[in-house]
This record gives structure tokens, C-alpha cells and sequence, in this order.
């Protein structure tokens, strides 16, 4: 059976399409949930796209966390749902406290869009079982508050844990803390990713193909994961 | 009736690159004098009936504050009537 991944849409989302494109790609069924309605539609892993959801306001991803559609996607994740945040995604899930610490504004603060070289660290989660451990790629970055920050004790238990799931290599576009690009939750179902693998899965769009990785990730994670 | 404010700041740790970008305007302006420069928010809240302290402490807490990165604090201040 087709594993059916929800892509959610937030007032101001903006790259829910390419998630939802890249999903297909990838060979799975795009599922599009809405901010306001908590019913996840019974898919089998969730992708929290980039954008502005509701404008940025206050702070990137204080008010979507409070979306219906957050409180059972928040304990859905808890339970072991596999849930990738993109950019404004990875901020939605830090408010969350489905991971740790905080993106702030880009140290130099520069918007910075370009293609980014990271290394995969963490090769046994999810969203990354597609690599091997220390392999380099090549993806868009796009971000104005994409500094990720967390306090020593957060930062040594990450590195310890082996939670650090991919770093900037060849320059760090934002200032990010250890040069901190993507991080995983204790039990790797929950990552959240700055830069944009939804961006790099077709040749005539992207620098590569290496984003699709993260969606075919998941999909072998949901063949050997128990029903 | 009283108003509830409350202020944001970064905490003292977290960079805060706009207030930098600020202080490193200040001597174009000719001054010379300030060592540093940190931005913050400040939130008015009215609310319907009498102020709850406690409740805006928990307001800021779970949404005005992300207490990852900021610190606040909740204080009344008197608003002026705007009727003559």
C-alpha cells in the first residue's frame, strides 16, 4: 500500500506545494491537512513546510503552534509519528518543544538564499536512513531567522546523543550555534531542517537531486516501522 | 482602569545581532558614548474586567516569551483617559 504523507498548510505557508511535489515524487501520497482542522486524515508521516505561517508575527512559529491542527499532531509525534519541519517547520516544531532550543535572525542579518553543502550526521532517523553517515549534500537554504541557538548543556547533549542530524559545511549561512543545520528528537522521528530538501528533487529545479533522500527516508522507515 | 505590560528581552547570552546593527549606526549619528544597544518587545494587554497579573504571566509564558532565548517581566501601569 502507498504510504500517505500529510503536508500541512498554515496561513502564510509558501513551500507546502514543493513538500507536497516532493512526497510524490518520492512515491508516496501527498495528503493536504489544514492549519485549522486537528484531523491528521490517518497519514503515516507528516512534513510541516517552509513559509511565514501567520506572518511571522511575534516570533517564526509561535502562533501556528498554537493550530488546531498542532495539538494532535504534537502528541501524534510524541507517540512516534514521523514529522519533518522545513525551515519555518523547524521553528513551528522548536516552539513546540518537540525539539530543542530556538532560531533566531541570521547573525549577519541577511536574508541568505543559495545552495548549501551540508553533511548528514545522523543517518538513523526517519527522515535520513536514505544516507550514509557523513555523506555530503547539496540544497537550497533560504532563511532570515534560521540561527540556530540552544544553551552548552542542550548543545553537549545533542553531540552526545548523536541528535545532530546534518551541519553547514563549506560556510555557515545564519550563524548557527556549532555550525547546526538540522537535529533529530531522542527517538528520531521528529527532525527539523533548516535548509530545503523539497527544493533539490528534480533536475530542471533544483542543484541536485539530493533532497529526495529525506522523502524516500521515510518511506523505508514506514516498511520496517510495526503497523 | 490599569494596563498590563509586559517586556521581552533577549537573554543576556543570546546574541542579539539587530540591537548590534543599531549600536553600530550610533556613531554616524555622532555618538560615541553607548557601549551597547539590545532590542526588546514591549505587549500591552487590556483586559476586560480587572488586570490579572497571573494571568498575564502565564500569557507570556506559553506565547509572548519563548523562555528558550527571552526573559520578561509583567508589570500595571496607569493608562491616561482619553476623554477630555
Amino acid at each position: 500500500m502507498t504510504a500517505r504523507v500529510g503536508v500541512v498548510t498554515f496561513p502564510g505557508s509558501l513551500d507546502d506545494g514543493d513538500a507536497a511535489r516532493a512526497v510524490r515524487i518520492a512515491g508516496a501520497e501527498p495528503v493536504r491537512l489544514w492549519h485549522g482542522d486537528p484531523d491528521l486524515r490517518g497519514v503515516d508521516a507528516v512534513v510541516l513546510p517552509g513559509g511565514f505561517s501567520y506572518g511571522d508575527y511575534l516570533r517564526c512559529g509561535a502562533i501556528a503552534r498554537f493550530a488546531p491542527v498542532m495539538e494532535t499532531l504534537v502528541d501524534a509525534a510524541r507517540g512516534g509519528l514521523p514529522v519533518l519541519g522545513i525551515c519555518n517547520g523547524f521553528q513551528i516544531l522548536c516552539e513546540a518543544h518537540l525539539l530543542p532550543g530556538a532560531l533566531t535572525r541570521n547573525q549577519h542579518l541577511h536574508f541568505r538564499n543559495r545552495d548549501q553543502v551540508l553533511r548528514i550526521e545522523a543517518a538513523g532517523t526517519a527522515w535520513t536512513n536514505a544516507f550514509q553517515p557523513g555523506q555530503e549534500i547539496l540544497i537550497p537554504v533560504k532563511n532570515g531567522e534560521g540561527c540556530y541557538v540552544a544553551d552548552t548543556p542542550t548543545l553537549d547533549e545533542l553531540e552526545a546523543e548523536g541528535r545532530v542530524v546534518a551541519r553547514y559545511v563549506g560556510g555557515n549561512p545564519n550563524g548557527s550555534q556549532r555550525d547546526i543545520a538540522a537535529i533529530t528528537n531522542p527517538a528520531g522521528n521528529v527532525v527539523g531542517i533548516m535548509p530545503h530538501p523539497e527544493h533539490a528533487v528534480e533536475a530542471l529545479t533544483g542543484p541536485s537531486l539530493d533532497g529526495l533522500g529525506f522523502f524516500t527516508s521515510v518511506l523505508k522507515h514506514l516498511v520496517g516501522a510495526p503497523a | 482602569m490599569p494596563r498590563v505590560v509586559v517586556d521581552v528581552m533577549l537573554k543576556p547570552e543570546i546574541l542579539d545581532p539587530q540591537g548590534q546593527a543599531v549600536a553600530n549606526a550610533l556613531p554616524r549619528l555622532g555618538v560615541s558614548d553607548v557601549a551597547s544597544v539590545r532590542i526588546g518587545r514591549r505587549i500591552e494587554i487590556d483586559f476586560t474586567g480587572e488586570p490579572d497579573l497571573d494571568r498575564a504571566r502565564e500569557i507570556a509564558d506559553k506565547l509572548l516569551a519563548n523562555p528558550v532565548i527571552e526573559d520578561f517581566t509583567v508589570r500595571l501601569v496607569e493608562t491616561v483617559d482619553a476623554q477630555p
